[in-house]
């Protein structure tokens, strides 16, 4: 269909060149999903013209299910099938979660770390219902370009640990998205906002969503957005200030709520009642509970009563991530608001008083934070030239192991810059002991049982020696994910171990690929069609990026590697055009990349080399 | 001089030389950050996002090397002990804890305030003591380092600076447990 390509200047005129890359905001009330087009980050409608789609899942029988608008509006007639906030539960155990009681739906046992949302259906995991919406914005996403999807940037709260980050991971991964990088929320929207407003200096983002809140200190330099400090509470929302206010409404009537469906519409009255008080100083909440008809006069008065201790936490927040960021109120250039839950007037007020100056609001709140992933999106994919744009961002939470007596030994420290890797040593404490347990752990308490266990591994085959002789190297290694790894090394013997932290919360490869095989929202479509096409795009990926790496480092390689390199190329190009088997066309892009992988290193590490170098001619 | 602008930098080469300034203990700041970001602008994983596995992990190790060297260069204490490294004379602050009498009397003294101080003002009186004593003991490092090259006296400083800052840490702490 396309009769006319109009290209912008310095922007690539070939469609195959142009990789087509999206921003997504994975939120607790709402989700959405913007690109850049024409040199400008939009959010992507559906076909009725909606930005927002309502983070919510209905499960119908007859593998069929219903997803955000529809779904929110079976909530009250279908509350146990019907699963909103589903972010909450990501990553986390029974044990975590606040308000379960007062949930609408039925939540199981967390065997392999992770809860259960039990439905007429069957039982599933949050990241299964995660990535329902995910493929959902995904289609929309192919829909809007006609084309397949490069990748995409996804976010994530920046107090979100390990578990959550590697649950968000994988249910992209499940949704069938190529994920470009797990950036933070409030970076995200500072991204937005800072190339708006080609700003310089220290801000601050509070973020405060339908269902995690954030506090980031940000310095802004000549387009590099680095991260100085974060905090905040995975657990504090929007949705929290909805409970809240139900809890006071209840209090104050003498009504009393039965099942699951007088929960959701005391809920959703709740929620109404706190959107109307943003505009108005009173209101009349309402909601048909037990067959009768609550009612209550609210004023804003209550609203800001009742949830005068969570805003109060928000604060708290707020002034820790100052303290770590060693800086006063005083220092900062301006503060940004982000997150729906923003618009309530008495957040407003409480960052203002703090603060002492009036907080910024001029972007849409709910669509800043995918347009600022989007825009990472568009450079991480290579659309961008090499961009003006770096974020160096943090870990939220220091990572450390179990030592004897139950302590944490911290190994990484929270608000390090990543990717980063540190190392400790430490010892046998028995003669002739050969084996190590080494229980990782996140958080700031000094106790093990304050903190969240990640994962637990051995280091076995320690040659027997006296007790303290063995020097055994700990190194933690966070990649720009933000995803940890961690491997232990007995220096003397050479012994080695190590995990990537993924078991306890996240789900395994193989639990992956078989939910992958049942096909989800998915099952309209033609799963086989569009395997082969993402096989075949998968395939010109690599094939391009090999072609250009040939051009430009072809003289790295001997006549025979260069060989290996042609042959695998001209065997998966054959395959690309000739078969109409995915798993043909796969094997032949895996044979080339492993094929190329030492030269990829190669040239990378040159490439590197040089370009430091280059550097500080320039600096001298 | 030409010849090193062509060579290739190295893994391996120190905090140093991978940021293009002079080995002394006297580090210009701002220059540190505007090096370390115009470094991670080259080898940052972000750059290299679209070019599969290989690249992302040679990249992460530039990235996590460059970030390593910056903790240790911009932090003056790390920055200290690291030189001492540098010319044999390591800290084993864990095994060498042996301080002189007078140094050791002041740390009881200071430790016996913040035991009894019962108000903000005391805090901060011995804050002020805590700042001036730091300062003290940075000057006579760039002393030691960049004048004298002792560096076993050196060594000797950067642990005497260790207990001061721990000490500092208890100081904020009472801060938190005083409410303020």
């Amino acid at each position: 269909m396309a009769l006319l390509q109009i290209s912008e200047p310095g922007q690539a005129p070939d469609p195959h060149q142009r990789r087509i890359a999206v921003g997504i905001d994975l939120g607790t009330t709402h989700s959405l999903v913007a690109a850049v087009r024409n040199g400008v980050a939009e959010c992507l409608p559906d076909d009725q013209g909606r930005v927002l789609l309502p983070s919510a899942v209905r499960y119908l029988d007859g593998d069929r299910r219903q997803i955000g608008f529809e779904a929110l509006a079976a909530r009250a007639e279908d509350p146990a099938n019907t699963i909103t906030s589903v972010k909450r539960l990501m990553g986390r155990g029974l044990a975590d979660i606040a308000n379960r009681e007062s949930m609408s739906y039925r939540i199981g046992g967390d065997e392999g770390g992770m809860v259960k949302v039990q439905t007429s259906v069957g039982e599933k995991s949050p990241v299964e219902i995660s990535a329902e919406i995910l493929a959902t914005l995904r289609f929309r996403a192919e829909d809007t370009f006609d084309d397949e999807l490069y990748g995409a940037v996804i976010t994530v709260p920046a107090y979100f640990d390990e578990g959550q980050r590697q649950a968000t991971k994988d249910a992209a991964q499940l949704a069938g998205l190529n994920v470009l990088r797990l950036i933070s929320e409030p970076t995200a929207a500072a991204i937005a906002y800072g190339l708006d407003n080609a700003s310089e200096g220290v801000y601050a983002v509070y973020d405060l969503g339908g269902g995690t809140f954030d506090i980031s200190i940000l310095r802004l330099t000549q387009g590099v957005f680095e991260v100085i400090a974060t905090g905040g509470d995975s657990a504090l929302g929007g949705d929290d200030y909805d409970h809240a206010l139900a809890d006071f409404v209840l209090a104050q009537t003498d009504v009393k709520v039965g099942n699951d469906s007088d929960k959701a519409a005391v809920l959703v009255a709740a929620r109404a009642a706190k959107e109307a008080l943003t505009d108005s100083d009173a209101v009349v909440f309402h909601a048909d509970v037990a067959g009768n008809a609550a009612r209550f006069d609210l004023t804003r008065a209550h609203f800001d009563a009742a949830t005068k201790p969570l805003t109060d936490k928000t604060v708290a927040a707020v002034r820790k991530a100052l303290r770590d960021a060693k800086l006063k109120a005083d220092d900062l250039q301006g503060i940004v608001l982000v997150g729906g839950s923003t618009r309530m007037p008495q957040i407003r007020e409480a960052v203002a008083a703090f603060f002492g100056r009036e907080p910024l609001v001029n972007l849409n709140p709910d669509e800043v934070v995918a347009l600022g992933a989007s825009i990472q999106a568009n450079q991480l994919a290579g659309n961008n030239g090499a961009g003006d744009l770096l974020l160096l961002d943090v870990i939220p939470l220091s990572l450390g192991i179990e030592t004897m007596g139950g302590l944490v030994e911290r190994i990484v420290p929270r608000n390090q810059t990543i990717p980063t890797a540190m190392a400790q040593d430490f010892t046998t404490y028995q003669d002739g002991q050969t084996a190590l347990a080494l229980h990782v752990v996140q958080g700031e308490r000094d106790l093990v049982s304050d903190c969240r266990s990640l994962a637990r591994f051995t280091l076995r085959g320690i040659p027997p020696m006296a007790a303290g002789a063995a020097r055994i190297r700990v190194t933690f290694t966070v990649d720009a994910d933000g995803l940890l790894s961690v491997s232990a090394k007995e220096q003397g013997s050479g012994v080695e171990a190590s995990v990537a932290v993924k078991p306890s919360y996240g789900l395994s490869d193989d639990q992956i690929a078989t939910m992958l095989q049942e096909s989800f929202s998915t099952a309209q479509q033609d799963m086989q069609a569009r395997a082969l096409v993402e096989a075949r795009v998968d395939a010109d990926r690599m094939l391009l990026a090999t072609q250009s790496a040939l051009d430009a480092d072809g003289d790295l390689l001997n006549e025979d590697e260069r060989a290996i390199i042609d042959a695998a190329m001209s065997a998966l190009r054959e395959a690309a055009k000739d078969s109409s088997e995915a798993a043909a066309i796969e094997a032949a892009t895996k044979t080339l990349a492993n094929d190329t992988e030492a030269f990829a290193a190669q040239r990378m590490n040159a490439g590197i080399a040089r370009a430091l170098a280059g550097r500080k001619v320039e600096s001298l | 001089m030409c010849w090193r602008f062509f060579l290739a930098m190295n893994l391996n080469d120190t905090d140093f030389q991978l940021f293009a300034v002079p080995a002394t203990f006297a580090q210009d700041r701002a220059a540190l950050d505007a090096r370390w970001k115009e470094l991670q602008r080259e080898a940052h994983p972000d750059r290299f996002a679209a070019q599969g596995a290989a690249a992302q992990r040679v990249a992460m190790q530039w990235s996590v090397r460059i970030n390593e060297a910056y903790q240790r260069l911009k932090d003056p204490i790390r920055r200290a002990s690291y030189i001492c490294e540098l010319h044999d004379a390591p800290l084993n602050a864990e095994n060498n804890t042996a301080m002189p009498p007078d140094f050791l009397m002041q740390q009881m003294e200071w430790r016996e305030a913040l035991d009894d101080a019962s108000d903000i003002g005391a805090v901060e009186k011995l804050q002020a003591e805590v700042d001036a004593g730091r300062a003290r003991a940075l000057s006579s490092l760039d002393w030691l380092i960049d004048e004298k090259g002792d560096y076993p006296a050196a060594a000797q400083q950067v642990r005497a600076l260790m207990f001061i800052e721990r000490f500092g840490q208890d100081v904020e702490a009472k801060f938190d447990q005083l409410g303020q």
